[in-house]
């Protein structure tokens, strides 16, 4: 079985009138079936475009990407999304937002409204589907949004800092709610997050990256213990503070390579 | 515990009472402001005919070049009772009409081709902007050398009027659309045609609607300028015609119409976009 998606030396620069800047350089990365890894880095590092690379909205400047074996050339149902921000559709309710995905791919029947209706009751937004998105707060449509990614059931999620809207108390249960969710399942995830400690409880394997240009700095497997366990309870077991304390000194290191010590915010 | 709940009850109470006393105070106080206003608009145009029509009566102004009043609605009665007020005023309308409908939706039209192709905008941008920057009615000439002297050639000036601003109003309204809801769309690998109605469509309807308003006072412009030119009939006909034979009455109370219907079709316009917008 290829793995799900694999980066061979990919390096992508954005190209400007004014300047052309380096994001990623030379990015090797293979993720097998079933894996939910994290990324992580200072600000700046390239996590969002090597989402984007990988979900196919933008094509690298060189190098290659596959998902599932085959070279992507384009966005695909099979990946779903889920971009920094909400970006819900203002004109659309609640639940015509979060079945967008479904809408799109033609897949809108009673049963794919059923389900997105459970989705959001799950994310505890019953009660707000004939809403419309500017009658939520933020943390509520950042929910939406990933109920919007969920709902298609792609078999490899990008989640782009999903839960960082959130209120510690929610963000727990919905780290919870997710990585259960794909793991019972069998989805395989890609992760960018700013927090540490999220990063370790939900994933099988957290990468560092670096900035200037965007670089794999260092690999931490997660030890089955931690992995098995859910993400609520991943933080009490033993071997979780020596991690994150080793994963927080590579981050300072990794964030003071430009003189930004510890910028590790979003 | 329980009394200080009593109490509490007490006081919003009260404070419910005193809130809604202020809310009707500040109803009352709007309610008036609107009729004062209104009194004084309608004083306003009492007001200037009566001063129109003793300053002619009186001979402060000439009255054969501004007429008055009572002579201009008469007119006016006249050309109603024997039809003939009728057949200009469906003409010019059926014109007006025509060239803001087109004007509109081929403006549109011509917006999504472009978007569809950022190579064909491109490619017409220079031309769009020098047909925008030009005055259209110098075009006049042409059109009716094409189109012949009659309807066509009035409703294509209008349309030579409107498209172009059309266009521009819609295609920036839909270059405007943040390229993140598009993104969004796009990562559940959508088409151009799906990215076009989901988001772009969507999200510039309350500037396709804002350009009816823009068309409609430019249809009146191109109708009553191509009527000028061709001068067979409508409101502009009489216009013409009545500066001509030095009849000002006509001219007068053609005004007069024509500020009355134009009136009620930007109203009629303005309704439309309420019931359109408010469905959102
Ligand atoms: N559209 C763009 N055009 C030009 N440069 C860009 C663009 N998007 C990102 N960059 C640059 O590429 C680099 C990586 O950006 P990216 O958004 O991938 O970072 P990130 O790791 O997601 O950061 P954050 O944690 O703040 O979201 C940054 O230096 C940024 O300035
Ligand atoms: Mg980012």
């Amino acid at each position: 079985m290829p793995p799900v998606v694999e980066l061979k030396s990919v390096t992508h620069a954005y190209l400007g009138d004014r300047e052309a800047s380096l994001a990623v350089e030379d990015l090797n990365l293979e993720i097998r079936d079933g894996e939910f890894v994290s990324l992580v880095g200072p600000s700046g590092c390239g996590k969002t475009t090597l989402l984007s690379i990988i979900a196919g909205l933008l094509p690298p400047s060189r190098g290659e990407v596959h998902v599932n074996g085959r070279p992507v050339s384009g966005p695909s149902p099979e990946v779903g999304y889920m971009l920094q921000q909400d970006y819900l559709l203002p004109w659309r309710s609640i639940l015509g937002n979060a079945a967008l995905g479904l809408e799109l791919t033609g897949r809108l029947d009673e049963a794919g409204r059923k389900k997105t209706l459970e989705l959001l009751a799950d994310m505890g937004l019953k009660g707000t589907e004939h809403y419309y998105p500017g009658q939520l707060s933020g943390g509520m449509r950042q929910r939406v949004a990933l109920v919007r990614t969920l709902a298609t059931d792609p078999g490899l999620l990008l989640l782009d800092e999903p839960f960082s809207a959130l209120d510690y108390q929610i963000k727990l249960q919905l780290e919870d709610l997710v990585a259960e969710t794909l793991r019972r399942r069998g989805k395989t995830a890609v992760l960018v997050t700013h927090d540490l400690s999220e990063a370790i409880a939900v994933s099988t394997r957290v990468i560092l990256l670096e900035r200037n240009p965007g670089r794999i700095r260092r690999v931490f497997e997660i030890p089955d213990r931690i992995a098995n366990t859910p993400p609520l309870y991943a933080r009490d077991q033993p071997g979780f503070a020596e991690l994150f304390h080793e994963l927080w000194k590579e981050m300072e290191l990794a964030g003071k390579i430009e003189g930004t010590a510890g910028k590790i915010e979003g | 515990m329980n009394k200080a709940g009593a109490e509490n009850t007490g006081t919003a109470a009260s404070r419910s009472e005193w809130l809604s006393s202020r809310h009707e105070e500040f109803k009352r106080a709007k309610r008036l402001r609107k009729r004062a206003v209104f009194a004084v608009q309608g004083s306003l145009l009492v007001l200037f005919f009566a001063a129109w029509e003793t300053a002619a009566r009186l001979g402060w102004i000439d009255r054969l070049l501004f007429s008055y009043p009572s002579k201009v609605f008469r007119q006016i009665y006249v050309n109603m009772a024997d039809g003939s007020l009728w057949h200009h005023l469906g003409i010019t309308l059926g014109e007006t009409a025509a060239g803001f409908v087109l004007g509109t939706l081929l403006g549109t039209l011509l917006a999504v081709a472009i978007w569809w192709s950022p190579f064909l905008s491109a490619v017409l941008d220079p031309y769009m902007v020098v047909f925008n920057s030009m005055p259209k009615v110098a075009l006049g000439p042409i059109f009716i050398v094409m189109f012949g002297a009659g309807f066509t050639s009035i409703v294509v000036t209008t349309l030579s009027i409107t498209i172009i601003v059309t266009t521009l109003v819609v295609y920036n309204s839909f270059c405007g659309v943040d390229p993140n809801l598009v993104k969004v769309v796009r990562s559940f690998g959508a088409n151009r045609r799906q990215v076009f109605f989901k988001v772009i469509l969507p999200s510039s309807f309350p500037a396709i609607v804002s350009t009816l308003k823009v068309n409609v006072g430019m249809s009146w412009v191109g109708v009553i300028v191509g009527e000028f030119l061709v001068a067979k009939s409508g409101l502009g006909y009489l216009i013409i015609y009545g500066f001509q034979v030095f009849n000002f009455t006509l001219v007068m109370s053609s005004l007069i119409i024509i500020a009355f219907v134009a009136t009620a079709m930007y109203q009629l316009v303005v309704y439309i976009e309420k019931v359109l917008l408010s469905r959102r």
